[in-house]
């Protein structure tokens, strides 16, 4: 009787091992395992045995019945892991094919420049401050010591609206209306449009300035040389060697033009540079005497300085823009490399 | 002087005179060199030519030559084969009538040095054979390009820059030497001149030269005044030229035979009265303009150019020469509304040397009686009514310097600076000099002008770099400020480029957008003097430029376009008032809503795109109480597609579909949508922050009621009634489907609604949800006359 359990046993290995499929196995489950399986009869068969034999033969049937139910449940098991394998595998997609969605718009890159200057005088305390784009002669002009008839009216061309009003030819005005609004101590700059009628490769009838003005006790000279150092190193990095240069602004004195080494020939002489090796950058003073005295400061109780940059020639430089009108066709081909 | 040009620029550059380039001024031709005719004979085949043999001092040449004046023994120019002269010419080995040329004998006007066309030029005859005639005739140059800023008028000058160079480089300075012989004769004898208007004309000066004689200028002086970009008329225009580019006084000669009673009379011109000037021009005058006249009529426009009346002619013998001071704002306003910008309105505008009048009359007189072989007759009349006034004396406190600069400028330096520029310094007792400029220094005039001369020369990089110490006030941010940065982080992240057009739009505009007469939009800010008509006023809205860059953009094949622009917005205000400026963002939106994604191909943007973008910016700006109305569209937009948006019950902008009939004129094809709004309104409605809420554990329970509704019915009018009771328990309402195809009747549609229903503290029971929502429907029903269609 045990020679014929182990047969058993050996018969349903072999016929587990040879099954194909889902159905095999189950066949081979019925076969010996169901209700009139081979191996249910041959447990039957146990009771029948010698008393003597019957327990090592009931507790081997029952092993063989276990083994065996387990192997084909694995075997079962195996088959459906597989069969879901392959389902996903029947999902796969092709990850190189663009993503879904919207892709994020740009800024302009002259707010990124102005953005990016306005952030760098933050850290040095300076406050945002605006006025009005379409501005009176007195505020353009005359508070800053330009007088009509007064030969420096000739460095900026000017739109003019009305006897007295014009399109502001730099943001310098807000100065005046801030210092007149606030006693010193002042720490402001103020982006924003200009105008001059103009028009070419370097010069666009609109455009965008950043202009600061620091008021206080004790302002000097060396002050606004460390300020501006320290703001273009950080616009331009920090090997930048820049220069001063006396300059003349109706509203300064000392006025001083700032200049950088050439960032595209290094100072050797290029187009950009018209082969002098720097870049005039900023224009710069100490705020003059008369313009203190127009918005009623003492000159002798505070000093200051001011500065002004245009923020196109900045971007130009940063990105190598070569056509300042590049800036206002909006042309989206150009617009997308921001 | 031991500085070569290059380092020469820098320094004038670094004290503030930049110098734009530095040329190498020469000839107009190359490989033109001395030579020598050795021999002449007639051509064979042409009565006017010669035949030449022609010596370089190395090679004898075969020469054709037509010029009279050829001559065997004379040196003359000869452009050798490979030779280039003006007008782009390249000497070419030729046969000229069956006779071999090895190059040209050249005339003056052939090598561009000269006016004469009369036979070759004639070379003094101990240059060396051989030698480039640029160095023969010494007609290599540097010109330094000088940028003159307007506070500097006594850089105007060769003198002037010469000043600049002495104080800089302690070099000494020599002045041009002049020297007149005078005739017997009395220049007071034979003219007079009167001042009528001495606010304007402070100083007139003039001297008479008699028997001159008209011819070119000698080759240093055309050069010189082709050096500096003058053009050479003829010897007395070219001396007067030449004096005000050497010492910075323009001058004036007239044909004194012209002068009619031979006199001088400055006075202001009257309202309408026509004069010829120089350049052929008839000007009609404004009243005030200075006028030079005779004993009868004008003769030039003071300071600013002669009379075509008085010039000096080919017979002219007698030269009476203006040499004056002229108030710098009168011949400014002058020189602009004339629109005459000459080299001596340059000048005296921004104040020439009131001192320096007589000096230059008599350097040019000197010139007239070398060059022109006149005689200068006896005295100068020297007419000075009125002082001009002159900087004296001015306070410097040096301690005020260091103050001014943050250095320490020893006292010695500061002085001795400001002696090398010519100024005088008187040492007081107590700390504070007395200061007199130069008179030519019409800039300095205060303590602040004295302090920037001594940085200037005392050199801006020797200023010690410090940081202001003051301690700063906190950084302010204003509200507007922040909400355009969360409107550009808000847009860009929704796929929106940013742009910048200029704020001038055509005066057109308006007109093109179709606005109402009495439309806030017409109220347009024009520009007096525009570039072009398309920018000749403010703009009133941002929408025209939107839609001219699409416009721009769809024709360079671009035409899915999401833009935004932040700007601003400019309406004429009161008279007297400045215009009223609002800040104004703007969208447009067209063609294809995924770009060109191959997972949705082909789905054509509409009005719900740019209102759900919209509808995300008031959500990030915190703004409530937002109302979309359909009454009154622009008449620019769609009339079924559009929209105005409310804010708290405020008008704050519009959204729509751009009108087709607009787009066909633009050749735009597909749905253009466009928004805008008023940046200050969106400020002001921006909640700052908002109190929190609780948040329910308990699960709500959702409702779904399909509506039948006319199909004009707009959602809002359902949505209205349920919001408007209050419903506690009613957490929100949704619509999830609008539908009016098929199954649905004519003239209807479909709305179907999601009634959530949540209570804070507890589950709501089905009784306690039914009651609520049977009410709600029931009220929506009552007052809009929908039928529920289903309901779930």
């Amino acid at each position: 009787m045990k020679e014929a359990l182990e047969e058993l046993y050996r018969q349903a290995e072999a016929e587990l091992k040879a099954a194909a499929g889902e159905a095999d196995l189950l066949a081979v489950k019925t076969k010996y395992l169901g209700r009139k399986g081979l191996l249910t009869a041959a447990l039957r068969q146990v009771s029948q045995a010698p008393a003597e034999e019957r327990p090592a033969l009931g507790r081997r049937a029952n092993e063989i019945k276990e083994m065996l139910a387990a192997r084909i449940e694995a075997a079962l098991q195996d088959l459906a892991a597989g069969r879901k394998e392959a389902a996903l595998l029947a999902e796969r997609i092709d990850v190189t094919l663009p993503g879904r969605g919207t892709s994020p718009g740009r800024l302009h890159p002259i707010t990124q420049t102005t953005r990016e200057i306005c952030r760098i005088f933050s850290g040095f305390g300076f406050s945002v401050a605006e006025g009005p784009e379409v501005e009176r002669d007195y505020y353009n002009f005359e508070a800053l010591n330009m007088p009509p008839d007064h030969p420096a009216r000739d460095m900026q061309d000017t739109f003019y609206i009305e006897e007295g009003v014009v399109l502001r030819t730099h943001t310098s005005p807000v100065q005046v209306r801030t210092m007149e609004k606030q006693r010193p101590p002042v720490r402001i700059i103020s982006p924003g449009r200009v105008y001059r009628p103009d028009s070419d490769v370097s010069h666009t009838p609109m455009f965008h300035q950043v202009e600061g003005l620091l008021v206080d006790r004790g302002i000097t000279f060396g002050d606004l040389k460390g300020l501006l150092a320290a703001f273009l190193k950080q616009i331009f990095g920090d090997e930048t060697v820049l220069r001063f240069r006396p300059s003349f602004f109706p509203f300064t004195e000392p006025s001083a033009e700032v200049d950088i080494r050439c960032v595209m020939c290094g100072g050797k002489g290029c187009r950009v540079c018209g082969q002098s090796g720097w870049l005039e950058i900023l224009g710069s003073g100490m705020v003059d005497p008369a313009v203190f005295e127009n918005v009623g400061y003492d000159p002798e109780e505070v000093t200051g300085f001011a500065f002004g940059l245009g923020v196109e020639r900045i971007a130009m430089l940063k990105y190598g823009i070569n056509d300042i009108r590049l800036f206002f066709e909006n042309d989206v081909r150009f617009l997308d490399q921001f | 002087m031991d500085l070569g040009p290059e380092a020469l620029a820098e320094r004038l550059t670094m004290a503030g005179l930049e110098v734009d380039a530095v040329t190498q001024a020469g000839p107009a031709f190359t490989n033109v060199v001395v030579a020598k005719i050795l021999a002449v004979k007639p051509h064979p085949g042409a009565d006017k030519l010669f035949l030449c043999d022609v010596t370089d001092g190395e090679t004898t040449w075969p020469i054709v030559c037509g010029a009279p004046n050829t001559r065997a023994g004379i040196l003359s120019p000869l452009a050798r084969v490979g030779a280039t002269i003006p007008g782009g010419y390249t000497i070419k080995s030729s046969v000229i009538r069956g006779e071999r040329s090895e190059g040209m004998l050249c005339s003056e006007e052939e090598l561009g040095i000269g006016p004469d066309t009369s036979g070759i030029l004639v070379l003094p005859e101990d240059l060396p054979l051989g030698l480039d005639l640029a160095d023969a005739l010494d007609l290599k140059d540097t010109v330094l390009d000088i940028s003159i800023t307007p506070n500097r008028a006594d850089c105007l000058s060769i003198v002037g820059i010469a000043r600049e160079v002495a104080a800089l480089t302690g070099r000494p300075l020599r002045y041009p030497e002049i020297r007149i012989a005078e005739a017997p004769r009395a220049a007071a004898d034979v003219t007079s001149v009167t001042i009528l208007d001495p606010d304007l004309c402070p100083r007139y000066t003039a001297r008479v030269i008699e028997g001159v004689t008209i011819g070119p200028s000698p080759r240093w002086m055309r050069q010189r005044l082709e050096a500096v970009g003058l053009r050479s008329i003829n010897n007395i225009v070219d001396i007067t030229n030449f004096v005000m580019m050497e010492l910075g006084q323009p001058l004036h000669a007239f044909d004194f035979r012209f002068l009619e009673e031979g006199r001088i009379v400055v006075r202001r011109s009257t309202e309408g009265e026509p004069f010829i000037s120089l350049d052929e021009k008839e000007r009609i005058l404004k009243a005030d303009t200075l006028m030079i006249c005779d004993g009868r009529k004008p003769v030039a426009i003071a300071g600013i150019m002669g009379g075509l009346n008085s010039e000096v002619k080919e017979d002219t013998a007698m030269i009476l020469l203006e040499s004056a001071y002229f108030a710098p704002s009168s011949i400014r306003r002058s020189s602009r509304t004339l629109g005459m910008g000459t080299d001596a309105a340059f000048r005296f505008e921004r104040g020439i040397d009131p001192e320096g009048v007589v000096r230059a009359a008599d350097r040019a007189a000197q010139l007239m009686a070398e060059l022109g072989g006149g005689q200068v007759l006896q005295g100068i009349i020297d007419c000075y009514p009125q002082t001009v006034p002159v900087a004296k004396d001015i306070p410097l406190r040096l301690e005020r310097i260091n103050d001014i600069l943050g250095t320490e400028v020893p006292a010695e330096a500061a002085a001795g600076i400001l002696k090398a520029l010519g100024m005088e310094v008187r040492g007081e007792a107590d700390g504070t000099w007395r200061v007199t400029p130069p008179t030519y220094r019409v800039d300095v005039t205060r303590e602040i002008d004295l302090i920037e001369e001594v940085a200037r020369l005392w050199g801006y990089d020797h200023v010690p770099t410090t940081l202001p110490s003051a301690a700063a006030a906190p950084v302010r941010k204003a509200p507007k400020e922040h909400a355009a940065d969360r409107i550009r982080e808000v847009l860009t992240g929704a796929g929106y480029t940013e742009l910048v057009n200029y704020s001038f739009i055509s005066q057109t505009a308006p007109d093109w957008l179709g606005l109402a007469v009495d439309d806030p939009r017409r109220r347009l800010v024009r520009i007096s003097n525009p570039l072009t008509e398309d920018q000749s006023v403010m703009q009133t809205t941002l929408i025209w430029g939107l839609i001219q860059t699409m416009a721009r953009n769809v024709r360079a094949g671009a035409g899915d376009l999401k833009l935004f622009e932040i700007g601003r917005l400019f309406f004429a205000g009161a008279a007297g008032e400045l215009p009223v400026e609002r800040d104004s963002i703007a969208c447009l939106l067209t063609g294809l809503r995924y770009d060109d994604q191959w997972h949705h191909p082909d789905v054509r943007v509409d009005f719900y795109d740019l209102k759900g973008v919209l509808e995300g910016l008031f959500r990030a700006l915190k703004i409530d109480g937002i109302r979309f109305d359909s009454a009154n569209p622009e008449p620019f937009l769609h009339p079924g597609r559009a929209c105005r948006i409310f804010v708290g019950g405020q008008a704050a902008g519009i959204l729509g579909e751009v009108h087709p009939d607009l787009l066909e004129r633009i050749d735009v094809k597909g749905r253009t949508v466009v928004c805008e709004l008023d940046l200050d309104a969106l400020t002001a409605a921006t909640r700052a922050v908002s109190a929190f809420r609780g948040v329910s554990r308990f699960p709500a329970v959702a409702r779904d009621v399909a509506f039948l509704v006319p199909r004009e019915l707009e959602s809002e009018a359902l949505l209205g009634h349920i919001r408007e009771t209050g419903e506690e328990l009613l957490e929100k309402v949704q619509i999830f489907d609008v539908y009016d195809g098929e199954r649905i009747e004519p003239g209807f549609k479909s709305l179907g609604l999601r009634f959530s229903y949540r209570k804070a503290d507890k589950t709501l029971t089905d009784e306690e949800v039914q009651q609520v929502h049977t009410a709600l429907v029931a009220r929506v029903v009552e007052r809009t006359g929908a039928r529920v269609r289903g309901e779930s």
